[in-house]
Formats: structure tokens, C-alpha cells, sequence
């Protein structure tokens, strides 16, 4: 092997990606990365992973609780066996080059072994030391040895050893029956060979003390948001309660301060944070909701709503909960001595001081990299920029400085949780591109004995019962458990032991099988959640097909929660297993079955996203169709010469289409559309006309980059009066030097121009950063100019901050209108704004007049739904499957979406969604063929009467009416919710795993053994598995 | 085997059962009349999974999903409160209190609003008393002691 690569010179590189930092970005890069083919090594500085989002209650704009959506995605990385997740780790070295690097990662001592602890708590029970949670931001407690969170990932304890810890009196070593706990453990170094590095590090809170003035540390009612977070928590240290840390009582009057260690030169971070102000909005909705009766004023800047669906949230907030919000910066907070009130100082909007009390106060806290943080990009050795971040340009936000390693999240900029997601993919895309020769090669598959046939076969039923260490033991008498579960019907063998899911229990429990000839297996035992993917491996490796297991939860839902009564709880114990059997008699095996996969990507739109999305799967080795609307490639970026960072646009844009013009795997149609498209996930067939012509073509993925256009007007005499035009024409004329203007001209921008009104209730993102870009370029040219941008509110989020302070340190005028007396223009030509602070109204005489006019989506969006049917949201925009977590996925699996079609963005953000889009789409396209799930829905044509309803009711088109007129079911497109079985109202739908019979003989089975009447006539046995052709009588 | 009533609660996977798993982990104390379901989603809650419920003579019934807008297959949920509503008319045409029978919605990070609702439909029942439908315990064991033979008899002729 060795002699191979040195007599070649060239060494073949690497497949594994190390990804460095467990947050929401970083398992979104390693779950992309492992599902295109790479092996991951995930290193987290933390116990566990899951990063910020975990702490969250809930999340903007849409009240997504936080742990429902993030818990599944750490569930999935844990037992993917292509992730290997090192916690309390940190790499100390980088050396070698792109493709091929070798890390030194330097793990402390967790002081239990995750292998084989249970999670089971017994250890935390007799700990006696108790310390600050860090989790709970100091409000809550935990012990010495403790999960950092209830479903932290690994469920795994780790001490906490230093001074005021860990006393080492050994409590916890008696306590653990599985011998998991090992204070000895040292320090490990490893090193790992990776051909890429995907940094996903994330962020600190900014140490509120610094701003001594907001009293922190010194007011005991004054929170930080991230404990205000954990507050509205309903697992949080006060179970969701409000309440003054002063003396316990829900407050009636708060207030939260923002930009606290954000836009503020004199801590060093004068960039703005970019999600405080939604996150205050969101808190202040979510502690109306706890606390209808609460008054909350939120201090502010500038409310910078500037993300899809923002600006309605903020109205919400505004309009319906009676949220206040006070444009001005607190200059001083003290303390009343007897009530522990804070009082806030600040300008009212009469610019007249104003002193008010509140119960408490809530500091917005701003992000920034962690002295750790800094510490490592120095051992890995990237460039900084002057904040501290990764230093990348607007038009290549992925890159780092250092070649082959990679950067998303907050670490490049702070953002929000789906612009992280996002760019997290995107990430993940660079580097499959860059070691797309060496997929597959460092992959872990499993393989398992055949599996045994067991349809014939009457139930023999097998019950494995836990004692989880003490956790179920010690309330549930297991024994006698086990002796009611031997005398359930079909059940053929019982046992109870300490921990079911240890190695060697798993190794008995297969044994077990084979011996007794059990054919199903009922776990009683802990939540499925965690355990039944461990399990179904534990059937699937003595040939038993995995849908042959269930699980009854004598933990969670039984000894845990009834322990003061042990006799009931085990009584309830032995119903749950009997329930159970009854469910487990009537099920069936299922095949997961595969659909073969095109691994051609359909792309819809040849602008900046459209070729960006091509270039980045195309450079991956997958042949791209790329369809234009137009007779040239390019789109809107055709009309934008430079980039906030001054970078080249045109020149971008010229390299950009030679790539693809004369990359091998793109082929490019212009003047084309697509007429049809049909199929499914790995396997659509489309048809795209061009030139007259039409030519049928065959994909795995869609994805859809038709791009924005720029709103035309219809005020300020826009289109009449030569002196008016638009942001984007500015642009375009500054960029060809088309500007003429007298030295000493007075240039107006009016920014929020027919947009953040009722026709359209949104924000376009970018207008804000390119005003401030042209009063920039004008005032190089332009020395003596008089620059004026009137505006709403200034939404310079990120590093941009820094561009509107220096416009405004070289003399732009900011000048701020409230929509209510809008400028206005008025028959001399002269420009009339009323000026709110000072309560007077200024007039000029523009020689110019910029519009900030709305970014709209496209006129033809509609026929593109239709003709993909993906769903558009109320302000035309294309609706992605979740606006946190799946931010370029439609709902329906295969389709994706990227650029300006999604919301408005800047050119760096469009770049990084369609190489997001490139990060998701490979998981398809680098296989061969598709797993999809057993448990899909049936239509029994016999039964069906071609209503339509599944049609209508399935939210991902997974049903349609074929062959003989009867509604059959795409398995690949079916996600197993049910709905369809649930609305048919001929009960000609099943839903393999949930069948009637499976669910009624469990209910026959706890309550009465009632009915034995058959709901479902004849066998099941020749519908097993998916999609095969049937017999059907009468038809054939 | 006592008589004390019976709940059972259907809850969907991704929300209200994680919400069940987290009261647990949390250590919360509630009443042990309720006999967890799960279902991958409340959309798939059938009127006839109600109805059945209280025919084999269950004391009430909990549906639980997801928060409204929050489904995970979207809108699963408010299907199920269609349906729960229908299903309560026709308890109620059969004379059977349709209060036995109520939808909820919680988060998965709601493990305290759990153990209240728990608490909350127990002590309604325990108001109401045993369902008229309600068979006795013997009835129970009795019934399952058929089966077990019913599945005796199909292993022994099997092993023949």
C-alpha cells in the first residue's frame, strides 16, 4: 500500500471529513457528509452535543419548539455508524494539505465510559456535590457527575472534576451496577486522517459584566437573555415559570436591552449580532403567552427584522401582544434597594430623559467567538478577521484562508439557526467536491445473517424485561413482570436482566432467539425513541426482520413516574406489556425496499444560485441539466458590479459561466423551460423545451434557482421623472460609470419603498447594505456630494454594521422617517421628510432620488409550483419543507430550493444555498439506489373507490390515481404519518407498522379482551413489503 | 388487578410522547391510570380507534399531538381535532359523556404540561366514575386467559 502512493507521487486523498464542533451546523454537515459517502470525525469541546439551540425554548418566526426539532437530528447522528462523535475534545494541530490532513485532537477525560454507561442516573443520585448548571446559565443546579442536559447526546453522565467539583468519594463508582465509572481516565491524543475540515465552532454569549452600566452582576432582576431562554423552558431550572430571581415572583413589568455587546465600538464588536432582535421579539411573544398579563418594552436600535418572514412576527408582536417597543439606547440602570426593581434611564422620543422601573430586565446578549474558539483556528491556521471570526469574502463564504478547510455557521458571521443549517451544507458541499474521487472509500456498512421467514409461522412471542440498573427495578417488581408475561398469549419465553441494552445482554438476547424459535420480541424497557433503533439492529442480527420488535416504556412512563407506588406502577408495568404482545401478535415484517437513483440534478434558473448549485454538484462528478429562462446566463447579478467588500462581480460572473460553459457534466439550455415534470425522489423524468425543440430528460433531484426581480415603483414619480431610479439602477450605473451629477449634488435614497407596508409585509434584506454600498461609492467619487438616506430602520445585520458606521463617519446622512409621514415629493421638485427626533421637517432639492424598491419574486412562480407541485408562501416566495432545520428542502423529498426564489438575499448567501443545495441533493444523487421505509401506506384497490381524498389530504403528493382508476401510493414519497389511512373514508388505506389490527388487539389486550371480531379481512402476508404488483380480482 | 380507571393516551411520536419521555426524566409524579399509545402522528387517529377504545370499555381517552402549526407532518394534528370532535358527538348520541374523550397539544419540551394533563383528565374521570361500558376485572383476565389458550392451541398444532 505503502509503496503504491509514494512510487505514484500523488496520493490518492482522504474520505473522511473532520468536522469541528457539534452545534445545529456542525451535525447538519456530518449527517449531509456521512449520507453522500464521507466518514465523519465530529470533535465537540462539550460533553455532549447539540450546541446553542439545545438551551432554547423555542425558535422564530414560527414558535418551532427547539428540542422537538433539533432531538431527532442528534438521534440520528449518534447512531450513524459513519459519525464518530468525540466529545470534550479539541484539535490542537493541523498539518498537510487539502485532501489530504493529519488532526491531533487532544480528548479529556469524560471519567465514565460511554460504551458502557446506561444513562441510567443512579450515579447522579448519590452524588453529593452540587454545582451551577452552565446549561441552565447558572439558574439551575446539577450534580458533580450529571448529563449536561436531559436528552443530551451521547446519553452519557461526565464528571465534572476541578476545584468545587467532583470530591472523588467514589459514591458514584458503588452506585454504577454497570461499572462505567472510571476517575483514572487520562488525557488522549489522536490523530486522524482527513482529507477536509469543516469548521462549525459556533459562538459565545458576550460576558454581559463588561457592561457594568446594565447592571448585571449587580442587580439580581437583571437576566441575561440566554437565562431568560431557559427560564420560558418548560425542562428549564423554573419549568417555564417567570420568575425574579429576587424573590420568586412573576414580574408585571419587563424590559429587555439590545444590542448589548453588539454594534458597540467600545467593547471591540461594532458589527450587529443578527438574531437579538428577533429572539427579544420571540421572547416577548413567548412570555405573553406564559404571562398574558405582562408589560414588555423591548429598547432598541434599530429593529432589524430582515429575514423571511420576519417582519410579520415583529408586527405581531407589536400589534397583537401589545409588545412595546422604545427606539433608544439605556444609559444607566440602578437598583431600588427595597423592591430590587431595576430603573432604566433612556431619551424618550421627545429627546427628554426618562427614568422607568421595571420587575426585571432582560440584556440581549451579542455573539462572539470564544477565547477557546480563537485559540483553535490559531492550531488549525486559518486568518481571522478583525472580530475574530473566520475571515472569508462575500463571494466565496465558504472558504477559509487555509485551502481544504471549510466554514459555516456563526462562526463566519453571526446568523440565525436556518442561514446556519444552510450554510452548514454548504460546507459540507466544498468538501465532497474536494474529495469527491474518494467517496465511499472509508464507509462502515454492517451486514447481517439473511433474514429468517417467519410468515407462516404462528406468534412466538419473546419478552425481555429491564431493570435499567434501579432505574425500573427498584419501584417495578420485574420478577413479577416476567412471571405475567410467560402466561400472555403467544408468548413462549420471558426474562429479566439488569441492563437489556448492554453488549452482552444483546449478545443473550440473540441467542435466546434462536434457541426458542421466537419470531417477535417485546422489549420492556425504556423510551423507543432512544433505544428501539439498538434493538431493531439486535433482531436484525439473528435474522429476524426489525419491524418484528416493540418496546414497552416501564421506565419513563412508569417507574420514574409512578415510583411512590410500587405496586401500582408494577401492576401498570404488566398492562403495558400485556397491551404490547396484544400489538406485537399482528405484526408483520416489512421490507425497507430500494428505489434506483438517476444521479442527474434538473436545475430550474441559470442566475447566480442556478450556477453555483450546477458547478458545485457537477465538480462532485453528477451530470447537471441546467434550463434558463432567458437567452443568457447570469440573471440579476448581470446588473451588480461590485460587492459590499469590493469585490468584482462582472469578473465573478464571466469566470463563473466559463466554468459551467466548459464543465464536461453541465449542460446548459437557454431560451428553454420545463414543461413536465414526473417521478419521484432518484428518479424523475422531465421534459425541457428550447428553441423550438423539446427534450425529454432524466434526473434524481429538481432544484429550483429562478431568482427575484427588483419591484418597479409606482411612486415618487418613478418612471417619469428622469431624477428617479432605483438601487439596482444605481448600481448598474455606477458599475458601467454612467453617473453624471454636478460636484456638489444632493442625493436622496428613500429606503423601504412599497415594501414593510400591507401590500407586501416584508423586508427585502439587501436594500439597506446597498444603500449604504452606493452612498459609499458615491462619496469616493463624489467628495462634496450630499448623501441623505432616509430611512425606517437601518439593517446592516452581520459585518455590514461596520460599512454604515464608516458612511456615516464619512459624512452619508442617515435620516430617519416613520411610514406613517412618509417623504414625499412635492410638485417643485423639492423633497419634504419629517425628521421624528427633532419633530421637524427637513426639505432639499435632490438632483437624484434612489428607491429602495421591494426584491418580488418571479411572474411565472405560479406555473412552476404548479407544474412541481411545491407550495409558495403568502409574499410569492418558494416555501421550503421547514424554515429552520430543512431551509433548501421542499416537503417533498428530492426537490430543493436556492437563491432569491426562497426570500431575498445577498449574493454571499445565495452562493452559500445553492452549495447548500449541492450538500443536500448528494445524499440522493451519490447512491445507487434509495432506502425507503417499510412503514409507508397501502391502497387495497379492491376497497378503493378513487375518491380522491388521500390525493388531497397527503401533504407530500405521495398518493395519485393510477392504473385502473384506483388511488395507489408512491412508497418513496410516503413519509408514514397516516393522514391518508386515517381520512379514507372506503378504509381502503393501511399504514404498514400502525395496521387496525395492530392497534385494536392492542387495545383488546388492555382493556377486555373484548373483541375478537375481524376488522381487517384475509392475510396480510401477500401484501408485505412495498409496491409489488398484486393480485386483484377482476382486473387482471 | 384494582378497579381504578383507565386512561389511554394516543400520542404522536415526535412531540407529545417525547413530552411523556421527558416528564419521566424529569421524575414528575402523576397518575398511573394512563396506558401510553404511540402513533407516528395524531393524524392517524381514527374515529373507530375511539370508538373502540370506549367499546372494549376503557374510563377516557387522551389524544395528544403536537402544537398547532408545529405538526411534524403538518397538519396532522388538526385533523385529529376534527376527528376528536366527531367522536365526541357520537359518544354523546350513545350516551357515553364525550368530556371521557379530550385532544391536546404540547411540545416535546413540554414534560410538565404532560403530567398535568395526566392529572388534569384522571381527576375529571374519577368525577364522571367508571365508564357504563366498563368490564370488571375477572372480565379481563378471563378474556386474556382465552386468548392465551386460542394461541396455545395454533403453537401446538403448529409444532405437529
Amino acid at each position: 500500500m505503502q509503496a503504491m502512493t509514494s512510487s505514484n507521487d500523488v496520493k490518492a486523498p482522504s474520505g473522511a471529513v473532520l468536522v469541528c464542533g457539534a452545534g445545529v451546523a456542525g451535525i447538519q454537515a456530518s449527517l449531509d457528509l456521512s449520507a453522500a459517502g464521507f466518514h465523519v470525525y465530529l470533535v465537540e469541546d462539550k460533553p455532549a452535543v447539540g450546541g446553542g439551540m439545545t438551551r432554547l425554548d423555542k425558535t422564530f418566526p414560527t414558535g418551532d419548539c427547539a428540542t422537538c426539532i433539533i432531538s431527532p437530528k442528534l438521534v440520528e447522528c449518534m447512531r450513524d455508524p459513519n459519525i464518530e462523535v468525540l466529545t470534550l475534545a479539541d484539535v490542537v494541530k493541523l498539518e498537510g494539505e487539502p485532501g489530504n490532513f493529519t488532526a491531533t485532537v487532544h480528548q479529556r477525560p469524560r471519567y465514565v465510559d460511554i460504551s458502557k454507561c446506561t444513562a441510567c442516573g443512579d450515579c447522579s443520585k448519590v452524588c453529593p456535590v452540587k454545582i451551577k448548571s452552565e446549561f441552565d446559565a447558572q439558574l439551575g443546579t446539577r450534580k458533580a457527575i450529571d448529563r449536561v442536559y436531559a436528552q443530551a447526546a451521547p446519553n452519557a453522565y461526565v464528571i465534572m472534576k476541578g476545584p468545587g467539583l467532583c470530591i472523588e468519594c467514589m459514591r458514584c463508582v458503588k452506585a454504577c451496577k454497570a461499572g462505567a465509572i472510571d476517575h483514572d481516565q487520562v488525557e488522549k491524543t489522536l490523530e486522524l486522517h482527513v482529507g477536509a475540515v469543516v469548521l462549525t465552532p459556533g459562538f459565545d454569549a458576550f460576558d454581559a459584566s463588561q457592561r457594568g452600566e446594565f447592571g448585571f452582576n449587580h442587580a439580581k432582576n437583571v437576566l441575561t437573555n440566554v437565562q431568560f431562554e431557559r427560564m420560558l423552558s418548560a425542562s428549564g431550572p423554573t419549568q417555564g415559570h417567570i420568575l425574579r430571581p429576587s424573590d420568586k415572583k412573576t414580574p408585571k413589568r419587563l424590559a429587555f436591552i439590545q444590542c448589548v455587546g453588539s454594534r458597540d465600538t467600545g467593547c471591540g464588536n461594532d458589527y450587529c449580532s443578527s438574531v437579538c432582535c428577533m429572539a427579544a421579539t420571540k421572547e416577548s411573544i413567548l412570555a405573553k403567552e406564559h404571562e398574558p398579563d405582562l408589560d414588555i418594552t423591548i429598547f432598541f436600535l434599530d429593529l432589524r427584522a430582515y429575514g423571511k418572514d420576519f417582519e410579520r412576527y415583529y408586527e405581531r408582536a407589536k400589534n397583537e401582544k401589545g409588545v412595546r417597543y422604545v427606539r433608544s439606547f439605556i444609559s444607566r440602570t440602578y437598583e431600588m434597594p427595597d423592591t430590587k426593581n431595576v430603573v432604566l434611564k433612556y431619551f424618550g422620543s421627545d429627546l427628554k430623559q426618562v427614568e422607568e422601573e421595571f420587575d426585571m430586565v432582560v440584556l440581549s446578549l451579542g455573539l462572539e467567538p470564544s477565547s477557546a474558539l480563537l485559540n483553535q483556528a490559531q492550531c488549525i491556521g486559518i486568518d481571522l478577521n478583525q472580530w475574530g471570526f473566520a475571515k472569508t469574502e462575500e463571494l466565496k463564504p465558504l472558504d477559509t484562508s487555509r485551502a481544504g478547510v471549510f466554514v459555516g455557521g456563526v462562526f463566519q458571521e453571526p446568523k440565525d439557526i436556518p442561514d446556519t443549517v444552510m450554510q452548514a451544507s454548504a460546507a459540507a458541499a466544498r468538501a465532497m467536491a474536494l474529495l469527491a474521487p474518494a467517496r465511499g472509500s472509508q464507509m462502515t456498512t454492517k451486514s447481517y445473517p439473511p433474514e429468517r421467514d417467519v410468515t407462516d409461522e404462528p406468534p412466538r412471542i419473546g419478552v425481555f424485561v429491564c431493570h435499567c440498573g434501579s432505574n425500573i427495578a427498584s419501584v417495578v417488581d420485574v420478577e413479577r413482570v416476567v412471571e405475567y408475561a410467560k402466561h400472555l398469549p403467544n408468548v413462549v419465553y420471558a426474562e429479566h436482566t439488569v441492563y437489556t441494552c448492554a453488549d452482552d445482554s444483546q449478545g443473550r438476547m440473540k441467542e435466546n432467539i434462536v434457541e426458542h424459535r421466537l419470531n417477535r420480541v417485546v422489549v420492556a424497557s425504556c423510551t423507543p425513541r432512544s433505544h428501539e433503533p439498538i434493538f431493531r439492529d439486535t433482531l436484525r442480527g439473528a435474522g429476524l426482520n426489525p419491524y418484528l420488535l416493540e418496546m414497552a416504556n416501564i421506565r419513563e412512563q412508569c417507574s420514574w413516574v409512578h415510583s411512590g407506588d410500587a405496586e401500582k406502577a408494577t401492576q401498570k408495568a404488566c398492562e403495558l406489556v400485556r397491551m404490547i404482545t396484544g400489538r406485537i401478535a399482528e405484526s408483520r415484517p416489512l421490507k425497507d425496499e430500494t428505489v434506483p437513483v438517476n444521479n442527474a440534478a434538473l436545475i430550474v434558473g441559470g442566475g447566480i444560485a442556478g450556477m453555483t448549485a450546477a458547478l458545485a454538484l457537477a465538480e462532485q462528478g453528477f451530470p447537471v441539466h441546467l434550463v434558463e429562462k432567458s437567452g443568457a446566463l447570469g440573471g440579476t447579478a448581470r446588473r451588480i458590479y461590485q460587492t459590499l467588500d469590493k469585490a468584482d462581480v462582472q469578473a465573478f460572473l464571466k469566470d463563473t459561466i466559463a466554468r459551467v460553459d466548459a464543465n464536461p457534466n453541465i449542460s446548459v439550455y437557454l431560451n428553454a423551460s420545463v414543461a413536465e415534470v414526473e417521478g419521484h425522489i432518484g428518479s424523475f423524468s422531465s421534459k425541457i423545451t428550447f428553441n423550438g425543440t423539446v427534450r425529454k430528460v432524466d434526473h434524481g433531484v429538481v432544484v429550483v434557482a429562478t431568482g427575484a426581480t427588483e419591484h418597479a415603483p409606482q411612486s415618487y414619480g418613478y418612471g417619469k421623472n428622469g431624477k428617479v431610479l432605483t438601487q439596482l439602477e444605481l448600481s448598474e450605473r455606477l458599475g458601467r460609470n454612467e453617473l453624471s451629477l454636478p460636484g456638489k449634488a444632493t442625493v436622496v435614497m428613500i429606503q423601504c419603498v412599497e415594501q414593510r407596508n400591507e401590500e407586501r409585509p416584508y423586508c427585502s434584506r439587501v436594500c439597506c447594505t446597498t444603500a449604504v454600498k452606493n452612498a459609499l461609492q458615491l462619496r469616493e467619487r463624489y467628495p462634496n456630494a450630499r448623501i441623505m438616506v432616509l430611512y425606517r430602520d437601518i439593517r446592516t445585520y452581520g459585518f455590514r454594521e461596520a460599512a454604515y458606521r464608516e458612511a456615516r463617519e464619512k459624512g452619508v446622512l442617515f435620516i430617519r422617517y416613520e411610514p406613517e409621514k412618509a417623504p414625499e415629493l412635492m410638485q417643485n421638485g423639492r423633497l419634504r421628510v419629517y425628521e421624528p427626533a427633532l419633530g421637524k421637517s427637513l426639505e432639499v432639492s435632490p438632483d437624484m432620488i434612489v428607491l429602495a424598491a421591494p426584491m418580488i419574486p418571479r411572474a411565472d412562480r405560479g406555473e412552476l409550483s404548479d407544474l412541481l407541485r411545491v407550495p409558495l408562501n403568502a409574499d410569492g416566495f418558494f416555501l421550503e419543507a421547514h424554515v429552520k432545520l430543512r431551509p433548501v428542502d421542499f416537503a417533498s423529498e428530492g426537490l430543493f430550493l436556492c437563491g432569491t426564489a426562497h426570500a431575498p438575499k445577498s449574493m454571499g448567501e445565495t452562493i452559500s444555498q445553492a452549495n447548500a443545495v449541492a450538500g443536500r441533493a448528494a445524499s440522493i444523487l451519490s447512491r445507487r439506489a434509495m432506502p425507503i421505509s417499510g412503514q409507508v401506506a397501502w391502497v387495497d384497490p379492491d376497497k378503493c373507490i378513487s375518491c380522491m381524498t388521500c390525493v388531497h389530504v397527503c401533504p407530500y403528493h405521495a398518493p395519485s390515481i393510477g392504473r385502473n382508476n384506483k388511488a395507489e401510493i408512491q412508497a418513496a414519497v410516503c413519509m408514514g404519518c397516516g393522514s391518508c389511512t386515517a381520512e379514507c373514508p372506503a378504509k381502503a388505506i393501511e399504514l404498514r407498522h400502525y395496521l387496525d389490527n395492530q392497534i385494536l388487539r392492542a387495545l383488546d389486550h388492555l382493556l377486555a379482551g373484548h373483541s375478537t371480531e375481524e376488522i381487517v379481512e384475509g392475510d396480510y402476508l401477500e401484501q408485505v413489503g412495498i409496491a409489488q404488483q398484486r393480485f386483484h380480482k377482476g382486473l387482471e | 388487578m384494582d378497579n381504578s380507571p383507565v386512561i389511554l393516551a394516543f400520542c404522536c411520536h415526535y412531540c407529545a410522547y417525547a413530552a411523556a419521555d421527558l416528564a419521566g426524566t424529569m421524575r414528575l409524579q402523576y397518575p398511573g391510570s394512563v396506558r401510553v399509545l404511540r402513533l407516528p402522528c395524531t393524524g392517524k387517529i381514527e374515529v373507530n380507534y375511539l370508538l373502540a377504545a370506549f367499546e372494549r370499555g376503557v374510563d377516557g381517552v387522551i389524544v395528544a399531538g403536537c402544537l398547532e402549526g408545529g405538526c411534524h407532518f403538518q397538519e396532522g394534528n388538526l385533523r385529529a381535532r376534527r376527528r376528536v370532535e366527531r367522536a365526541k358527538q357520537l359518544l354523546k348520541e350513545i350516551g357515553i359523556e364525550p368530556e371521557r374523550l379530550e385532544m391536546f397539544n404540547l411540545s416535546s419540551a413540554e414534560g410538565t404540561r404532560f403530567a398535568e394533563i395526566v392529572s388534569e383528565m384522571n381527576q375529571r374521570i374519577a368525577a364522571l366514575g367508571p365508564s357504563p361500558l366498563r368490564h370488571s376485572p375477572e372480565h379481563v383476565e378471563h378474556a386474556i386467559e382465552e386468548l392465551r389458550e386460542n394461541a396455545e392451541k395454533a403453537i401446538a398444532g403448529e409444532q405437529k
